[in-house]
């Protein structure tokens, strides 16, 4: 994905500044585009909102960014929900001379999977987030310092209620689709059962419908790294040194649950980092090592300890089957129409964890299309098959809606 | 909307010219009902009872590719294997099951056919015949496995491991309690499907059946 990055972003500099870079698209056929230059913008939930935890948050603060235009009868936005350390910036670039395009830059666009020229899309950071959204860094009120541990338990059942208001915000009563990946597939789910009615289409992908046992022992051990960093104090870090060293050490964790044991034979195999031979000590040896400090050196620049403690909570906690016990009889509430996808090498939501949702799906009557993707690239593949998961995509929004009407067209 | 409805019937004819067996089977399928395709391919079939008889479809697909084009067309379809079975599905569920040309491919089709006709109001099976004379004297005249329109393959390289005859189908049926509502020898050939009406299990290179669970 960063080599794509820095392809569009040499492509947008060729173009002398102009922010419109288009390329052949085989999946729809026509040009795909650039969003362009794009602006984050802030929504206050008018109230506070109760917490599945029994407290009560507010204000709430989330940041968002839309992409396309919303139709006249406001039944074109696709809601996008992002994963663990996603943010609301999907797509495009927040100046002319910024660099990094959007998270999932290559999938929404003119042309692209999800279609500005068709669709508004529409994403928001989620609340806990450090993005722009009220989370554990933000000044609690009664206080006028950040929260840190003060800020309360958050469930991806709140994201979700706090998204909602977002999207009565703008009017919308009816979404389009809601689409997300890993964490975000969760909230797709959790959306298809808490708000039925405002669901038409829904996409969940590389996700699960209860965070597995050996998922939350990942989280469990990120956690750990970052609460035994000295500069983490309890959470009270804000105005001092943040724990760097234990919240990269975390986020490499994470890496190595995004991967695939095949993905990191063909990336790194064996290789050494910048040396022909080994240097007999424990500074950086082998490519992956650098890799994983790379990603680790680069994470704590971007995002909050806290939030990553919170945010991996509200994954563990995360279980669509209570609390009746039964993934089919919850998801009985479910009215839209599906499509799930996993990916054959992802070891942490492997394929059974779809094929738990798809069954449940079908034990209700939903319609309900499944892919398993082949793929190397492990739970990663949902940011990097681009071309596969783009044409599963623009069909099933262009032929599942059940608002269509396409057999009046027989 | 006309052209439309001239493009979706162009398909159809284009469908019906590759596998004239179909315009048989969505004869037998009722309007408006619902229709289980296992094994569905790139849902042509489902594709063309959803355009002529307003089926509500679905299908199970092994391959990646054809569930693509299965999802290009609009269609509900799940990727996995047929031998994991059909469990997420209670008894008589779905008005038809489908079955064309997949139960000699499986490890176990008595497996599926059961759970097929647990599943299904009825179950339409379309299989290759053994049976057919050609393949007969394939193996009497030359001693060598038979190759056929309806059976091209060479010995190693057949997906087929669990052909059966029009009368060993019949035989497996009675065996295992499925009424036979119907049994439909033809001859297929250029865009064409011919019914066989006389000894089928000698003249028909397929066989469809209709068949159920009393």
């Amino acid at each position: 994905m960063e080599a794509k990055n820095v392809i569009l972003s040499l492509a947008l500099r060729a173009h002398g500044g102009s922010l419109i870079s288009m390329s052949n698209s085989s999946i729809t056929g026509t040009q795909t585009g650039s969003v362009g230059v794009v602006e984050t913008h802030y929504y206050d939930l008018p109230e506070p909102l109760l917490l599945n935890c029994g407290k009560t948050l507010g204000p709430i603060r989330l940041a968002y960014e839309t992409y396309g235009q919303l139709n006249a009868d406001k039944s074109n936005c696709i809601l996008i929900v992002h994963a663990l350390t996603g943010d609301a910036h999907v797509a495009g670039f927040h100046s002319a001379d910024d660099k990094r395009a959007g998270w999932w830059d290559n999938m929404v666009g003119p042309g692209k999977a999800f279609n500005t020229e068709k669709y508004f899309v529409l994403c928001s950071n989620i609340v806990g987030g450090c993005k722009g959204s009220t989370g554990p860094s933000s000044i609690n009120p009664s206080t006028n310092r950040p929260y840190g541990l003060d800020f309360p338990m958050v469930t991806i059942q709140d994201m979700v209620n706090a998204q909602k208001s977002l999207v009565e915000h703008l009017g919308i009563s009816r979404l389009l689709c809601v689409v997300g990946g890993s964490m975000g597939g969760m909230q797709v789910l959790q959306w298809t059962v808490a708000y039925p009615e405002m669901v038409r289409l829904a996409i969940p992908i590389a996700t699960t419908a209860r965070l597995s046992p050996q998922a939350i022992a990942f989280d469990a051990v990120g956690r750990q790294a970052i609460m035994a960093d000295p500069n983490w104090n309890g959470g009270d870090y804000y105005g001092g040194n943040p724990p760097s060293s234990g919240l990269s050490v975390a986020r490499m964790i994470g890496h190595i649950t995004y991967l695939s044991d095949r993905s990191m034979h063909q990336k790194f195999g064996r290789g050494l980092q910048d040396k022909a031979c080994l240097d007999y000590n424990f500074k950086t040896e082998f490519q992956v090592e650098s890799y994983l400090n790379y990603q680790g050196d680069s994470f704590v620049k971007r995002f909050d300890a806290n939030s990553y403690l919170y945010i991996t909570r509200a994954m563990d906690y995360f279980d669509l089957s209570e609390p009746s016990g039964s993934l089919a009889k919850e998801l009985s509430r479910a009215t839209c129409a599906f499509l799930v996808v996993s990916f054959s090498s992802d070891w942490l939501f492997p394929t059974y964890m779809s094929k738990e949702i798809v069954s449940a799906l079908r034990r209700n009557s939903l319609d309900v299309s499944y892919a398993e993707i082949q793929s190397d690239y492990g739970h990663d593949a949902f940011l990097l098959e681009v071309e596969s998961l783009s044409r599963l995509i623009v069909n099933f929004l262009e032929y599942a809606d059940p608002d269509s009407n396409r057999f009046d067209e027989y | 909307m006309n052209t439309n409805h001239a493009a979706s019937n162009n398909a159809l004819e284009s469908v019906f010219k590759e596998r004239p067996e179909f315009r048989h089977i969505i004869d037998i399928v009722e309007p408006r009902s619902s229709v289980l395709d296992l094994g569905c391919g790139e849902g042509n079939l489902l594709r063309a009872l959803q355009v002529s008889k307003h089926a509500r479809v679905q299908g199970i697909e092994v391959s990646d590719t054809a569930i693509q084009e299965c999802v290009a067309k609009g269609l509900f379809v799940y990727h996995g294997d047929l031998d994991e079975g059909l469990a997420d599905f209670n008894d008589h569920s779905v008005d038809y099951v489908i079955l064309t040309n997949v139960i000699q491919v499986l490890h176990r089709p008595d497996f599926l056919i059961r759970e097929a006709a647990r599943v299904g109001k009825h179950c339409i099976i379309l299989i290759p015949n053994f049976g057919h004379w050609r393949v007969r004297l394939q193996l009497m005249l030359f001693g060598t496995m038979p190759r056929t329109r309806s059976l091209p393959y060479e010995w190693y390289d057949s997906p087929n491991i669990h052909l059966t005859t029009i009368q060993d189908f019949t035989r497996f049926c009675e065996n295992h309690g499925l009424e036979i509502v119907q049994r439909t020898g033809f001859v297929l050939g250029e865009g064409k499907c011919r019914k066989v009406r006389t000894k089928p299990n000698f003249f028909a290179d397929y066989a469809i059946f209709v068949i159920r669970k009393p």
